[in-house]
């Protein structure tokens, strides 16, 4: 094994130095003629299905393409919750596999992904949220995944900042807790996945966007990007808000929306907010980084968008969500906002599998809240590629779910975008 | 923050609007005629363009009435408005040759 990213030894090196020489975490790769496979899109789950194929599958001869930079797209702006409380059989076995994948991911990328298992709290402020959240609660144990229903003195004890008076508008009532739910560093994710590939022999080319397909009689041969044609035996695209564009390309159509979903961070301040904080009745989520900085996810903007940015009004609602949970922030300076661009299914499902060529593979559709599931969603994907045929857990998120009816309705466990 | 114009009222902040995504769809003359595909494509299957996009908007905190408009869903720049009743101007004709739904 190669020697440790980071330790302490090398950070007081490179301290020194000013940090001007920390070696490339990833080669900087030139693409070759032909793959075994090639995944569009470096984000977390394009690396981590890069990464899992040469791990899992024993494929020696792979290629992450992405256009802009490693991490560049919703894996380095989102708010990075965890958790894999959903209601259906097969979220839950998809999420819980995946926030398994998540308890031991620093160790096997040999990079710290900081990921804290801090708990997460979703909170219910009406009668029916109460109900809801236990049946929910009630879902997930059944499904062995840890989760447990607070009243609002069990709430309290566990975030002392909320107000939870039953004098609020929206009271809160109760909430679920999951406590091995949490944050880890996206960037983190993304470098670790990307260095890790790398070591395995994985070319990732960045600054490279894929303009086409080369597709033969029904069968996905290649793709075309501005660095020339490149062929494969396998093509599986992971490009999140761009996918109708990218199936566009492919010939076929995609039930996804692509729309702008924002961010925004708070000034630094003491430690006050000691988990995840969920509410999708007042519309907000929070939890506070290890700066200090209260991390904040607003809405979805409701128009299509790809401009990487939304309005001003749904960061201005999602202050006011917020200040209804801690009016004790009502001071707070904002330092600043971001938006991506996020590809939503109708039913708050993704979709992982074939699609109509053949050779040619999609995993796209996580919309709003995909980084929980950045290692499970690799991993399903590289045994979809590899193997043709779908994981058992991945199956049912087939394309064709829209065609059968068999939808797997998340609005409910999705509740707020995170 | 979007200005849009409603054909009634002028121009007006995007709050003052609700959004209904594509549009000119039709819906089916016969839908117990459609096969699983076709009936799912006219429920889940929208177009969703990086560029000129035509789509509904209704003036909820106005004069309440649905219009269409042209929009550029990568710069966000409303290229045209116009009311359900009229034909629609150059810009969304030549948005809609290409728009699959648009029949
Ligand atoms: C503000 C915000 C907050 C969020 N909060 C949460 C949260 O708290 N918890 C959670 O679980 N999820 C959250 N999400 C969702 C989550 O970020 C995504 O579901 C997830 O990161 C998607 O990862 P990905 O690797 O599929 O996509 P991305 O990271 O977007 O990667 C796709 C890559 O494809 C590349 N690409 C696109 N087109 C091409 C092309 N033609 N050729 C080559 N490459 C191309 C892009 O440049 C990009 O790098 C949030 C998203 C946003 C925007
Ligand atoms: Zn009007």
């Amino acid at each position: 094994m190669a020697q440790r990213a980071t330790n302490l030894f090398s950070l007081a090196r490179q301290a020194l130095s000013h940090h001007r020489n920390w070696p490339r975490l990833w080669a900087a790769a030139e693409p070759r003629r032909h793959y075994q496979a090639i995944i569009i899109g470096a984000g977390g789950h394009g690396l981590a299905t890069a990464y899992y194929l040469v791990r899992e599958h024993g494929l020696s001869d792979v290629a992450v393409i992405e256009r802009g930079w490693v991490g560049g797209g919703n894996t380095g702006r989102n708010t990075t919750i965890v958790r894999s409380n959903y209601l259906w059989d097969e979220s839950a076995h998809l999420y819980e596999h995946s926030l398994k994948l998540w308890e031991g991911l620093t160790r096997e990328l040999d990079y710290n992904v900081m990921f804290s298992q801090r708990g997460v709290l979703n909170l219910a402020h009406t009668v029916h949220d109460v109900r809801e959240a236990k049946r929910r609660v009630n879902a997930n144990r059944l499904n062995g995944i840890d989760a447990e229903f607070l009243d609002r003195d069990g709430v309290k004890a566990v975030c002392p900042g909320l107000d939870v008076s039953p004098t609020r508008r929206f009271p809160i009532l109760g909430a679920t807790w999951q406590k091995r739910g949490g944050v880890a560093r996206h960037d983190a994710v993304a470098w670790g996945f990307a260095r890790a590939a790398s070591r395995l022999g994985v070319d990732v080319i960045e600054n490279c966007p894929v303009e086409g397909f080369l597709i033969d009689n029904g069968v996905c041969k290649g793709v075309r990007t501005g660095k020339g044609e490149i062929t494969a035996d396998k093509v599986g695209i992971v490009v999140a808000g761009q996918s109708s564009v990218l199936a566009g390309m492919a010939g076929f159509r995609l039930p996804v929306t692509s729309h702008p979903l924002q961010a925004m961070v708070s000034e630094p301040i003491k430690p006050v907010v000691p988990c995840v904080v969920m509410s999708g009745q007042v519309h907000a989520y929070v939890s506070q980084s290890d700066k200090g900085e209260l991390v904040l996810g607003a809405g979805i903007d409701r128009r299509n968008g790809y401009g990487q940015r939304g309005s001003f009004p749904v960061l201005e609602q999602e202050a006011a969500a917020l200040l209804e949970l801690f009016p004790a922030f009502s001071r707070l300076r904002l330092m600043r906002s971001w938006g991506g661009t996020v590809d939503t299914c109708p039913d708050a499902s993704p979709i992982i599998g074939r699609t109509p060529i053949d050779n040619l593979f999609i995993n796209c559709g996580w919309g709003t809240g995909g980084f929980k599931s950045t290692p499970g969603s690799g991993w399903v994907f590289a045994h979809t590629l590899a193997t043709g045929q779908p994981h058992p857990l991945n199956a049912p998120f087939s394309l064709d779910r829209f065609t059968s009816g068999a939808l797997i309705d998340e609005h409910g466990a999705a509740g707020v975008a995170h | 923050m979007l200005r849009i114009s409603c054909p009634w009222c002028g121009p007006r902040d995007e709050t003052e609007f609700g959004y209904g995504g594509q549009a000119h769809l039709k819906r089916p003359d016969n839908p117990e005629a459609l096969d699983d595909a076709a009936w799912a494509e006219f429920l889940f299957l929208r177009d969703n363009p990086e560029g000129p996009f035509v789509e509904r908007w209704v003036h909820s905190h106005g004069c309440r009435r649905w219009f269409n408009a042209v929009r550029d869903t990568k710069t966000d720049r409303v290229i045209a408005t116009y009311r359900p009743d009229e034909t629609p101007p150059e810009a969304a004709k030549m948005v809609l040759k290409g728009q699959e739904g648009g029949r």
